[in-house]
């Protein structure tokens, strides 16, 4: 299997982790749940930087993300499968 | 149950209170902030000697003053140290801290400045530290078991590639060897912020998950809301969490939580610099999640071996305790070479397993045991912290 260019810790979960370096809007990219070996396709819509956020289905304002199988905050904006998660739409239940 | 793990062993210095020690360094201590430059310059006087400048140590009080003792003391007594000058203004609290270290066994001299000037104290000192280093430096490795290792671990600048990669590495790592007896200890009580619900439910028992959840809202209440101005989203996470990919607290303490494994459980909660006292396994200390003041606390708390994964690259190290870094963020890796001492990268890549990452943490920290000099060591890292509770009187 070639290398992913992005993983996904628990099938539950909303959003995977960018991986690889250098990875740009258009690239259709090879994804792995860690937790069962599962392997998925996406098509990444923004430039995303490695180790940063994809959004895996449509994620609307206001919706829990989900990773490791967990809670990790809401969206205060929406986003589209492959598009970029983090500071700019998802935000901190907590303090 | 007998498994490979149980039969590694490392060439370590055995301590009179039988303790082992992987470092044999020979400390000049302050008391307090106004000692340092007489500790400086006996270090300098006396060659194969180390001072631990701080910034506190006067007027402190109460439970503030406890903790400062309990660091300065556990510093001292720390098995990677042979032996031990204790300077401080004062005859008082400079005895103190020489009695406390003293119950180990191993030399130790205090020498106060007060009557006597720094030039004196100076010259005794340094002769007694130079007695100390002939001392420690004919003392021989031997054969210890891996069993006899404290393993303390912390993360810092972390990214969503510890959470994937290095954080459960040694999570694999303390799966494999607390079954063997040694110590372990994790903590960063900021940190655990919406992952509290996993680390009560990771306690050997019930009641001390409780007593966990007690002490992680306690912080919660009694600081946090106490003296938030904001979020806390330049905090926690750091900017570096954020350029690394992490958002949330929430993701940053889930990230976190992996250092401690899929089926190891915390048998009691310490209070920062506490030695653990009730027998081998993995402990939580109440710690702050800022890297040089938590591996200070675990240092002084006894534990000899430093596990510090890093994603966007925290350089840290500690001047009696070796701290081996694990990334596995490629980027870092490449950037940051000199200061990682296992890349882990492999395993974002998937041609690294979990289990794999984890003998090779358990290798590491046997080479580390037996001597090598980690990154932050060979690079001068020599952050020694404390931690202060609140403003002195």
């Amino acid at each position: 299997m070639s290398n992913p260019h992005f993983l996904v810790h628990s099938p539950k979960d909303n959003v995977g982790v960018v991986v690889v370096e250098g990875l740009t809007a258009g690239t259709e990219m090879l994804g792995v749940v860690t937790e069962t070996d599962v392997t998925l396709t996406l098509r990444a819509q923004h430039d995303i930087p490695i180790g940063h956020k994809v959004a895996l289905k449509p994620l609307t304002d206001g919706e829990t993300v989900v990773k490791y199988g967990e809670d990790i905050g809401r969206m205060v904006a929406g986003a589209a499968p492959g598009e970029h998660v983090h500071v700019h739409n998802l935000k901190t239940k907590r303090w | 149950m007998a498994s490979k793990y149980g039969n590694y062993t490392f060439k370590g210095y055995r301590r009179d209170n039988g303790r082992v020690g992987v470092r044999n360094h020979v400390v000049i201590l302050p008391v307090d902030d106004i000692s340092n430059a007489a500790c400086e310059a006996v270090a300098n006087n006396i060659k194969g000697t180390m001072a631990l400048p701080h910034a506190y140590g006067r007027l402190q009080f109460g439970p503030d003053l406890d903790l400062h003792f309990r660091t300065m003391i556990g510093t001292g007594a720390n098995p990677n140290v042979a032996a031990c000058v204790v300077i401080g203004i004062e005859p008082g609290w400079t005895k103190r801290i020489v009695d406390g270290i003293a119950e180990t066994g191993k030399p130790v001299a205090g020498f106060s400045i007060e009557q006597n000037g720094d030039l004196k104290t100076i010259m005794d000192a340094s002769r007694a530290a130079k007695g100390f280093v002939h001392y420690a430096t004919e003392l021989q490795r031997e054969e210890c078991s891996i069993s006899e290792l404290w393993v303390s671990t912390k993360c810092g600048e972390s990214d969503t590639t510890t959470g994937l990669g290095s954080c459960p590495t040694v999570g694999n790592m303390y799966d494999k060897l607390l079954p063997e007896g040694i110590y372990g200890v994790f903590g960063e009580t900021s940190e655990i912020t919406g992952g509290e619900h996993i680390c009560k439910e990771r306690a050997a028992t019930p009641e001390i998950g409780e007593r966990w959840y007690h002490m992680w809202k306690a912080y919660q209440d009694d600081v946090i809301e106490a003296n938030k101005v904001d979020d806390l989203s330049e905090s926690q996470p750091t900017k570096g969490n954020i350029e690394g990919g992490l958002t949330t607290i929430e993701e940053k303490a889930l990230g976190n939580l992996e250092k401690i494994g899929r089926v190891s459980r915390y048998i009691n909660i310490l209070e920062p610099a506490e030695a653990p006292k009730s027998g081998p396994g993995l402990y939580y200390m109440d710690t702050s999640s800022a890297a040089a003041e938590c591996v200070t606390l675990m240092a002084a708390g006894g534990y000899a071996v430093h596990t510090f994964p890093t994603g966007q690259g925290n350089v840290v190290g500690n001047p009696i305790v070796p701290v081996i870094k694990i990334s596995a963020n490629p980027r870092t890796v490449r950037t940051m070479s000199e200061h990682v001492d296992l890349d882990v990268s492999g395993i974002l890549r998937r041609d690294m397993t979990i289990d794999q990452a984890g003998d090779a943490l358990v290798e590491m920290i046997v080479r580390t045991s037996n001597g090598r000099n980690t990154a932050a060591e060979a690079l001068g890292h020599r952050e020694f912290v404390m931690t202060k509770l609140y403003r002195s009187a």
